[in-house]
């Protein structure tokens, strides 16, 4: 059996409304976590993302100022200087299976409705320590692959071309990130 | 294909898209631990959830405070961008965190009211009382909940409000494909 050690991971979570922000902390602390940062908007939120470098990101969907869609597909820069596969929970009231794909798109890599459960939002986290899945980037998408599946049985249009495979090594650009704090 | 390195990060490169790996850094936040070792971090989370619950009617109260003043605020001003996002804003808050204090049926009828904000073609056309009966529902329901039996009441509300409101935008969007689909989605969001 595992469980996770919270106490060493480290939380950055973003909604603007501060009970959210109160509830989320509870929750967190109550499963161990000690290192939970807050911001009530994007802009904030990317800042800290920047700074703290956190190992999971969980954000509010409607925000001022930049809302977490945005904030998403500004930590999923392949290119920036920051962490770009750190692990987005996106808690939300939306609960549009539409709005599920459009996050999924901007590179979110688990999806949360609320309202929120302490049973759900440890799934998420167990999910994102447990099975982190490949990033894909294409021209127009970079972030955790968007098929779950992973059995034989698709049976829809084929959408990612072959071709031969190149294999490239790269210094871990987490531990990059690091080691600039 | 390369054999992996501690550290580093793996790309596959195909026609159209790269398929990257990198080793899982929060591995090492994985413990293997013995079933009589395993602790209940889910329970001890909700018994903390709990802990808070003293504060729920005051916090729901600000949000359903703050859902009045922005309807007053359309109100006097008519909708525009400012007052839209405000009344949207505070009524899906109310949406995701009402059920949360223990308030489900105010949840309800604040998601009916998003549904109205998000897909009505012309909020300027929504009449206006469909609107206001929205925000009555949440303050009554908001304001009475202590009484055990307008619990019932309050589910049959903000369902009837909810069917009304389904009406009125089934048939104002019955050219627009898009978001009659929307309207007629089922919800993903986790049952009661």
């Amino acid at each position: 059996m595992y469980r996770i050690d919270f106490n060493k991971l480290r939380f950055l979570i973003c909604d603007d409304n501060p009970h959210m922000r109160r509830i989320l902390r509870t929750l967190l602390h109550s499963f161990g976590a000690r290192e939970v940062y807050e911001s009530e908007d994007g802009a904030t939120a990317l800042e800290m993302y920047t700074h703290y470098v956190p190992d999971i990101v969980i954000t509010d969907w409607s925000m001022p100022i930049f809302d977490g869609l945005e904030l998403a597909q500004m930590i999923r820069q392949p290119e920036s200087k920051g962490n770009p596969y750190a692990p987005i929970i996106m808690l939300t009231g939306h609960s549009e299976k539409r709005r599920v794909t459009v996050a999924r798109d901007a590179g979110v890599t688990e999806f949360l409705a609320k309202p929120i459960s302490a049973k759900g939002l440890y799934q998420r986290i167990m999910n994102v320590v447990a099975n982190p899945r490949p990033f894909i980037k294409t021209k127009t998408y970079f972030g955790p692959d968007r098929r779950r599946n992973t059995t034989n049985t698709y049976i829809g249009p084929e959408r990612r071309g072959s071709g031969e495979v190149e294999v490239l090594q790269q210094p871990s650009l987490l531990e990059k990130a690091r080691s600039t704090i | 294909m390369a054999k992996d390195k501690a550290g580093t990060i793996e790309v596959k490169s195909f026609g159209t898209h790269h398929v990257i790996t990198q080793p899982n850094p929060l591995r090492k936040m994985l413990l293997r631990v013995p079933e009589s070792d395993l602790d209940d971090p889910v329970g001890r989370a909700e018994k903390a959830l709990a802990g808070l619950s003293g504060e729920f009617k005051e916090w729901m109260t600000i949000e359903a405070d703050r859902l009045s003043a922005a309807h007053a605020a359309v109100m006097r001003e008519g909708f525009n961008d400012k007052t839209r996002e405000e009344l949207f804003r505070a009524a899906h808050d109310i949406k995701g965190d009402a059920a949360t204090f223990g308030y489900p049926s105010a949840a309800a009828a604040a998601e009916s009211l998003c549904r109205i904000i998000e897909h009505a073609p012309d909020l300027g056309a929504v009449p206006q009382q469909l609107i206001a009966h929205h925000i009555n529902a949440v303050q009554a329901i908001v304001r009475n909940r202590t009484k055990l039996d307008t619990a019932v009441v309050a589910g049959v509300l903000s369902k009837q409000l909810r069917g009304i409101a389904d009406e009125f935008l089934t048939h104002a969007n019955r050219d627009r494909p898009e978001h009659l689909e929307a309207i007629l989605a089922p919800s993903i969001a986790p049952g009661e």
